[in-house]
């Protein structure tokens, strides 16, 4: 418990930080996004720029815009956006779904096929089966996952024509049973997930192998086998646990570069998540949307990285942390 | 080192990759005498060719040939992957080597500013960076460079934190060498190991990311051809136009493959026990 504020308040400077970045970053930048609005049409005058701006509040100083923005924040409110003046928490939201389901079954898949791989490589090590599952976990983790969309795209969507190659429904969704539906967005997941998972083997899977090599060398195992047991069950029974214990933080640690990765394909499969928005947003420089997009992904992954820390201590008794 | 270096060359994965990594090079110096047609060549009576023997790898939608386009591409890979990662290595190393060895303050300030820069989804990070800053090849390698070294900056950091005990470090203090002098002449030689494992590795990555923010039209910019920004157009043809989007992703993939393998095959024979991708 003791530990938990602790890590809680050690946390909140670099939330912070996160905030000061991100709003730096956007204001840092040459131009004003109220220059978008204004460039395309001659007719506007420089006082009508002005207005423009101190509608925005781009008048003010940059750290009194700052705080102003980041008391809005504490409320998640990130302002309107520049486009269609919604509020930018509300676009971000009606998005956020379609991102997590997408990651969360690819986080399941991965972790599902990531994990047998490296125990299955780690048992029989330096065997061919290991060699063959490295050289293919390193073709993995080399393949640009966008190139893969498009091969998968071409493959599944035109060359076979069996799988939707885009959004994440069907135009007569609405008129659909809910088994029909499930089936629907089941279908036009395959190919996003199938990209997602395929690219993000190979770290969990090596961490794993490495993992269980260890676990393997310790004297308990030895004792084990030393009783009489199979090697089935000194590796169910004696490895798995103390292997699998580190994968949390690793799982959590994996977070970032998952939604980092939603970016790339779900712009290109033109899947409804915050992905595509963030996209287009940047496009745009519509600035609250990026904003609120950067922070609530930073957030978020600071959270993954607390709870996967906490897990960790709880599931581990050796570890204590001062 | 040339007892490595032998060790490193029996490594069958070794030899691949740097075979393809030197082929690479060689293309790309002379990419004016290889390539069959001028890059930027258009031949609208010539748009969207299938490969064949006049176009190896067929043309695209201005009628310009792709298997020359992939060769000059190969210079922006390079060029991008090397320079990016050079920038990585300058500030990585700097911030690490400081914090490890002054520890303290100094250590908590810079560790927290990792601990912030890892929180974001990078790409997403290098994508708006460079968007608002203006897409071209520098940005792209000066943004790359500016947000990737945190990974760096900590091992870096681990490695002197465990080298700060040894003795020839305690001699070197008591010898009231100058800090400077202790970091270029006793601690810079003895992480180079880590260094060239990360280096190769962070090679590949470099590529990749271009490769990606390229193909998203925020990367290198037209009429440069790099590999991502083909496959951009291999989007807009996928139905009519296969060969457009498979060569270039063949190209990305065995450059990043080669240098993911040399970094592993360096990790193998310095530091045996290690073995994992990270």
């Amino acid at each position: 418990m003791y530990y938990l504020i602790k890590r809680i308040i050690s946390s909140i400077p670099i939330l912070f930080g996160i905030t000061i970045i991100t709003f730096f970053i956007m204001h840092l930048t040459p131009g004003k996004p109220t220059d978008l609005m204004t460039d395309m049409n001659i007719k506007v005058t420089a006082e009508a720029k002005e207005r423009l701006q101190r509608l925005y509040g781009l008048d003010k100083p940059i750290y009194v815009q700052y705080i102003d923005w980041v008391k809005r924040l504490v409320f998640f409110d990130f302002g309107n956006s520049f486009r269609d003046a919604r509020p930018a928490k509300n676009k971000i939201l009606e998005r956020l779904p379609a991102t997590i389901l997408l990651n969360f079954v690819s986080l399941f898949f991965i972790c599902l096929i990531a994990i047998p791989l490296g125990i299955y490589s780690a048992i029989k090590k330096d065997s061919v089966i290991d060699k063959g599952i490295t050289i293919f976990l390193f073709i993995s983790f080399s393949i640009p996952s966008f190139w893969l969309a498009l091969v998968f795209m071409i493959l599944f969507g035109v060359q076979l024509g069996c799988l939707p190659i885009s959004g994440l429904y069907s135009f007569d969704f609405n008129n659909m049973t809910i088994l029909m539906k499930l089936l629907d967005i089941s279908k036009h997941l395959i190919l996003p997930v199938a990209v997602s998972v395929i690219t993000s083997l190979a770290i969990l899977s090596r961490y794993t192998r490495s993992g269980m090599l260890e676990v393997l060398k310790q004297d308990y195992i030895k004792t084990a086998y030393a009783k009489g047991l199979t090697e089935k069950q000194v590796i169910i029974k004696h490895a798995l646990k103390n292997a699998l214990l580190p994968m949390i933080t690793i799982i959590g640690l994996s977070i970032p570069g998952l939604i980092g990765g939603s970016f790339i394909f779900e712009t290109i499969f033109s899947y409804p998540g915050i992905g595509r928005l963030g996209y287009e947003a940047v496009m745009a420089r519509d600035y609250p949307v990026v904003m609120g997009i950067a922070t609530l992904t930073a957030i978020l992954t600071l959270l993954g990285n607390i709870i996967a820390d906490i897990s960790y201590t709880y599931a581990d008794p050796r570890i204590k942390y001062k | 080192m040339g007892n490595n270096i032998k060790k490193l060359l029996k490594n069958k994965f070794a030899v691949i990759g740097l075979t393809i990594i030197f082929l690479l090079i060689f293309v790309a110096v002379f990419a004016s005498v290889i390539s069959p047609y001028t890059p930027s060549e258009q031949n609208l009576s010539e748009r969207l060719l299938k490969p064949s023997m006049e176009h190896f790898f067929g043309t695209d939608d201005l009628g310009r040939d792709i298997f020359t386009r992939m060769i000059y591409g190969s210079r922006i890979s390079l060029i991008v992957g090397f320079i990016s990662v050079l920038i990585i290595l300058i500030i990585g190393t700097f911030l690490g080597i400081v914090s490890g060895f002054y520890g303290g303050k100094i250590d908590y300030v810079i560790m927290r500013f990792t601990d912030i820069v890892l929180c974001f989804p990078i790409f997403f990070l290098i994508l708006l960076i460079i968007a608002f800053l203006e897409p071209n090849i520098y940005n792209v390698m000066i943004v790359i460079g500016f947000t990737s070294w945190p990974g760096l900056a900590r091992l870096v950091r681990a490695e002197v934190l465990s080298l700060k005990e040894r003795e020839f470090i305690l001699v070197a203090k008591m010898m009231a060498l100058s800090n400077i002098k202790i970091f270029t002449v006793h601690i810079l030689p003895n992480i180079i190991s880590p260094l060239m494992v990360y280096s190769s590795l962070a090679i590949g990555g470099a590529i990749l990311t271009e490769s990606s923010l390229s193909f998203l039209g925020l990367g290198v910019q037209p009429p440069m051809p790099s590999w991502g920004q083909i496959l951009t157009s291999g989007k807009d043809y996928i139905y009519i136009a296969w060969w457009l989007s498979i060569f270039p992703g063949i190209a990305i993939l065995l450059t990043v493959l080669s240098f993911n393998l040399v970094g592993e095959a360096i990790r193998d024979v310095f530091d045996p026990k290690e073995d994992h991708i990270e």
